[in-house]
């Protein structure tokens, strides 16, 4: 019963399933493997499932010059059959290697189902994604809550904040960030510019460019542009970081040396997001409405009038209240990927995981606590 | 606050005085049982190792014993304090009492060697910058890397990485260092100098080791005591000497165990 020596050769295994005297007798005949067994997997249960009066099935494996662990598989898929039936099953004309291999091979309680087999209902689906929501708003909600205690932490230990970490991540977080920031504030400030140039203009206003353009990028693009780049760049790479020292023990080793991991690795992270995010802003929004200049220069405009016009649309509460958003906005990118890298779990796919959700979570939060600021401003009345 | 009752008074087996004391201990996540009715004591000077088979919950239990996780059930007492209930001063006490060494080595990417060892110091002392550098090469001298002091984790191998998370672990001269799997992923040379690095630094330092390993070689090497866990029966099966377990009287599977699955190779029950 051994064989398989020219991997290229067709190969072929025949089922036949008969009910008689009391018993379905199952002859399989050939080469059983992988291959072969899909065809045949089907047909025959389906014509046991058919038969009744039987109270013992027995395979025959006399036939086989080949079988192997996919052929178990499926001897051990009919042990499980005849336990459900309630029928006694034998295994006839097996060699002695292949009897002793479906020995170790047969389940120890067949009629126990696998959790993994188990499916859940879209109901439970739903009640699960519930939690897991509630539980992810609860843990961020803490962890928020934990970096606002360390924040307070670093102002009144300052000696003991990693300024030099600090000074490393703004470069990577903020310094680096600044042309991708520029390149997309510019082409919003473009693009903008020139889809509301054509509607303005068919009403005769779009002197009115720079006003729009300017309260847009000022209080909204330039903040929300900047914390997205920054969910991208350094959110992910917060988590990346953070969920390969969680994998290689090293945050289990900084508990145990008795230093705070919020404090030892997130609070230099937070303190550069927090510096660097709002000069960023702002040189995304300078882009933007440089960007916007371009489609006013070439309808006519004088960079003398463009700048005029936004400085007496955009006044100084505008400007910090687009500050603060990125101030905040960093804050909760920081915070979501710092999180996610310190939840991630063991497995070579975790840390990319965390990543995903870093980047995921940072930007929905974001574009979330926008529409919040945005609705608050407004009955403010700022 | 629990502390743990006539600390300091009990007789301890190998002369010193008790340190460690596991009572009813029961491991368990998302509800399920990992090791459960675990109980034994480790005395001053002492290497107890805690072995078993592959998921028997040996890293889990050692990972309770420094407080990284909470028992399900039990106390863990370290030098008379509940590990669980420590907080605030008695906790940074704790840390600073014990090292760790973890299976990975946890050896933090980007700091180098000497850097790596100095964490500690610069958390727990008010040491000047040249005593921690002159103490940080002394520990790494201790296991033969002083002259890698100024190289990065990712720039040595990891026999030399396991080597220098031991130097960490020493670095504020705890009394008692914890050991996860030192020699996983070492060839036997490795391996045996490490066992030797154990040896001497309990003899010279009179270091109380709890080592975590499956290496039948290391535990009859250094192993005062073994405390057995067995994964079919989730619990602890027996706390003796290797060699006395290689003999155990009552229990096959440990005898089996203890011969590297030679001979005697019943293994009981579950629950047995």
């Amino acid at each position: 019963m051994a064989d398989a020596s020219d991997p290229g050769a067709v190969r072929h295994c025949d089922a036949s399933v008969e009910i008689a005297d009391g018993r379905a007798i199952i002859r399989l005949t050939g080469h059983l493997d992988a291959d072969t067994l899909a065809p045949l997997w089907g047909r025959v249960f389906r014509e046991l499932r058919a038969g009744d009066g039987y109270t013992a099935i027995v395979v025959d494996g006399a036939g086989l010059d080949y079988c192997d662990g996919a052929g178990i598989g499926l001897f051990v898929e009919l042990d499980r059959e005849a336990k459900r039936r309630g029928v006694s099953i034998e295994f006839a004309g097996l060699t002695d290697g292949l009897s002793s291999l479906l020995d170790r091979a047969l389940l120890a309680d067949p009629t126990v189902e696998p959790d993994l087999d188990r499916g859940m209902s879209s109901i439970e689906h739903i009640g699960r994604a519930t939690a897991t929501i509630l539980k992810d708003c609860h843990t961020l909600i803490a962890f928020v809550g934990e970096l606002c205690a360390t924040l307070a932490w670093a102002v009144t230990h300052p000696h003991q904040v990693r300024f030099r970490e600090a000074f490393v991540i703004a470069e990577k977080a903020g310094v680096n960030a600044v042309p991708v920031v520029c390149l997309l504030g510019w082409l919003m400030g473009v693009i903008i510019s020139f889809q509301s140039a054509a509607a303005l203009r068919e009403l005769g206003v779009e002197s009115l460019i720079p006003t729009m353009l300017g309260i847009a990028m000022v209080r909204e693009l330039g903040p929300l542009v900047t914390a997205i780049i920054l969910a991208g760049r350094s959110g992910s790479a917060f988590a990346a970081e953070l969920g390969t020292m969680k994998v290689t023990e090293e945050i289990n080793a900084l508990t145990t040396l008795g230093i705070n991991p919020t404090r030892y690795l997130v609070a230099p992270r937070l303190l550069a997001a927090m510096a660097m995010t709002p000069l960023l802003s702002i040189f995304g929004t300078l882009s933007g409405l440089l960007g916007g200049y371009l489609v006013m220069a070439s309808m006519g405009f004088s960079f003398t009038f463009y700048v005029n016009e936004i400085v007496r649309a955009v006044d100084s509460v505008d400007f910090l209240q687009g500050l603060f958003k990125a101030v905040v906005f960093a804050f909760l990118v920081t915070a979501v990927g710092c999180l996610k890298g310190l939840e991630t779990r063991s497995g070579p796919g975790a840390v990319g995981d965390s990543t995903t959700r870093a980047v995921v979570a940072g930007i929905v939060l974001v574009i979330a606590v926008n529409g919040i600021f945005g609705v608050a401003f407004f009955y403010i009345g700022i | 606050m629990t502390t743990m009752p006539d600390m300091q008074k009990k007789p301890a087996s190998s002369g010193g005085a008790e340190v460690i004391r596991v009572e009813n201990f029961h491991a368990a996540f998302s509800g399920r049982t990992v090791i459960k009715d675990v109980n034994f004591t480790v005395n001053a000077g002492e290497i107890v190792v805690i072995a078993g088979g592959s998921g028997c919950g040996k890293s889990v239990t050692m990972k309770h014993m420094i407080g990284l996780f909470k028992p399900a059930g039990g106390r863990i007492f370290i030098n008379g304090q509940n590990v669980e209930e420590a907080r605030g001063e008695a906790r940074r006490a704790l840390l600073r009492s014990m090292g760790v060494m973890y299976q990975s080595g946890a050896l933090f990417g980007s700091l180098t060697l000497l850097e790596n060892v100095r964490v500690p110091l610069e958390e727990f002392t008010k040491l000047s910058a040249d005593a921690m550098e002159a103490i940080c090469l002394s520990k790494l001298k201790l296991v033969g890397l002083e002259k890698a002091a100024d190289r990065l984790p990712s720039e040595i191998s990891g026999g030399m990485q396991k080597r220098a998370a031991i130097a960490r672990a020493l670095a504020l001269d705890p009394k008692i260092v914890f050991l996860d799997e030192p020699s996983a992923g070492l060839d036997p040379l490795m391996s045996a100098e490490l066992d030797r690095l154990i040896l001497d630094l309990r003899s010279l330092m009179g270091i109380t080791f709890i080592v975590v390993t499956h290496e039948l070689a290391s535990i009859f090497t250094i192993a005062d005591r073994c405390v057995v866990l067995d994964a079919a029966r989730k619990t602890m099966v027996a706390d003796d000497s290797p060699q006395n377990l290689l003999k155990h009287p009552d229990d096959p599977w440990i005898r089996s165990f203890f011969s590297r699955g030679e001979g005697d190779n019943t293994k009981p029950e579950a629950g047995a």
